[in-house]
């Protein structure tokens, strides 16, 4: 699903721009699928696909399968539409160092939601 | 070239409240039955603009929103810089009666979104005898945390974009582009560690699951108006203040989020105004 994520989020000049202060690397695991986003002033550089061995990372964020389908689905239902209602429904759960997952946070889901941009886009 | 005022009319009043003199700014539109209405936490009253320039509501109401201290327009009293802000349901409360009283409003009709939903139960509790009607948006008895909330006030952290950012997916899906990001702007204009001081009215200081069941509506009606996509105030929490409060109407409304008034102005007037119409009889 975030195989070309370099490609949706680099070819949106207001996204990249948003995050230009955040350089990270982002683990997001979904079930037992994880990939680790390198973020680079703003620019995804790359994107690996797990399973990984010993992965290092800033933040991560961790949901089931199913509540990411849901989550990136065209219109998400009410309640699976955003990552902070994710986490009040205890879905998801962020660790590591929050700081700079907080101080992008518009960025980090706008990040996050360009799959389901694209699957609006192709729809 | 195209340039129009528009109806409203900004005042500041200087008001007297627990021993400090506050600046308070004011907005009014309109005449006839006055509708005293309260922003959500860390925005102001242009969050109501919509209201406020609607000429079928201008035409039986005078529509007044005023900035919380500390929000908006509205100055925080001298000595801020020495204290933490923290509302309470206490001083939120007292505020709006003191509001009221100022501008001699007799029974008014109050609309609060989200913190102001909230008060909005607590005034029917209350004081429902001071008022004509109280409207509820986006009103919940209690929110527990589940966000870490000093992010929102933390000098690593800007706290006009950390606050849209939180609040951004509380918007609903449908929302013009520029009624929301505007919404949002409200938020990026906010001052450091208002929307956390106000939200400690919202989690922890006025929790009034305990306290709902004493609504009577006989002695003022209560309406309850909440967007489909709001996950902080939820669709089932208010209707759990509904269930809880025999004569409260409830109604869902379709594709909105948590700042209806300000979110998709076009919307909300649609669900406001046969209701604002049935109240003013």
């Amino acid at each position: 699903m975030l195989g070309r994520l370099a490609e949706w989020v680099n070819g949106d000049a207001v996204l990249v721009r948003r995050g230009r202060s955040l350089t990270a690397r982002i683990l997001v695991e979904s079930g037992a699928q994880s990939w680790l986003i390198h973020v680079a002033e703003g620019r995804v550089a790359r994107v690996e696909e797990g399973p990984f061995t010993m992965p290092s990372w800033t933040f991560a964020l961790r949901a089931d399968g199913e509540s990411w389908r849901r989550f990136w689905a065209a219109r998400p239902a009410p309640g699976d539409h955003d990552l902070l209602a994710l986490v009040r429904r205890g879905v998801l759960r962020l660790e590591g160092d929050l700081r700079p997952l907080f101080a992008h946070l518009l960025y980090v889901k706008g990040l996050m939601e360009a799959p389901r941009r694209a699957a609006l886009a192709s729809s | 070239m195209s340039a129009l005022f528009e109806p409203i009319i900004g005042r500041y009043l200087g008001l007297d409240f627990d021993g400090r003199r506050h600046r308070v700014y004011v907005e009014e539109a309109g005449t006839g039955i006055p509708l005293l209405c309260l922003h959500t936490a860390g925005a102001d009253g242009r969050q109501y603009r919509g209201v406020l320039n609607d000429p079928e509501i201008r035409a039986r109401y005078r529509v007044i929103a005023f900035d919380l201290p500390w929000h908006g327009k509205s100055s925080p009293p001298a000595g801020f810089e020495r204290e933490e802000y923290r509302l309470t349901r206490d001083v939120y409360t007292r505020f709006t009666l003191a509001i009221a009283d100022a501008l001699e409003l007799d029974r008014p009709v109050a609309m609060g979104c989200s913190i102001g939903g909230r008060l909005i139960l607590n005034l029917a509790i209350e004081h429902a005898a001071r008022f004509r009607a109280l409207i509820g948006l986006q009103a919940s008895a209690h929110v527990a945390p589940y966000y870490d909330t000093q992010w929102l006030h933390h000098a690593e952290v800007h706290g006009g974009e950390v606050c849209a950012g939180v609040v951004s997916g509380l918007v609903g899906p449908d929302a013009p582009p520029a009624d929301r990001w505007e919404t949002l702007w409200h938020y990026m204009q906010g001052g450091p560690g208002v929307f956390k001081g106000d939200l400690h009215f919202y989690k922890l200081d006025a929790d009034l699951r305990e306290r709902v069941g004493a609504i009577d509506t006989a002695r003022c009606p209560l309406y309850l108006l909440t967007g489909e996509y709001d996950y902080s105030c939820t669709p089932d929490e208010t209707r759990a203040v509904a269930a809880a409060v025999p004569g409260a109407r409830c109604t869902i409304m379709k594709g909105l989020g948590h700042f209806p008034m300000s979110e998709d102005p076009a919307a909300f007037l649609g669900y406001l105004r046969p209701l604002l119409s049935e109240i003013a009889g």
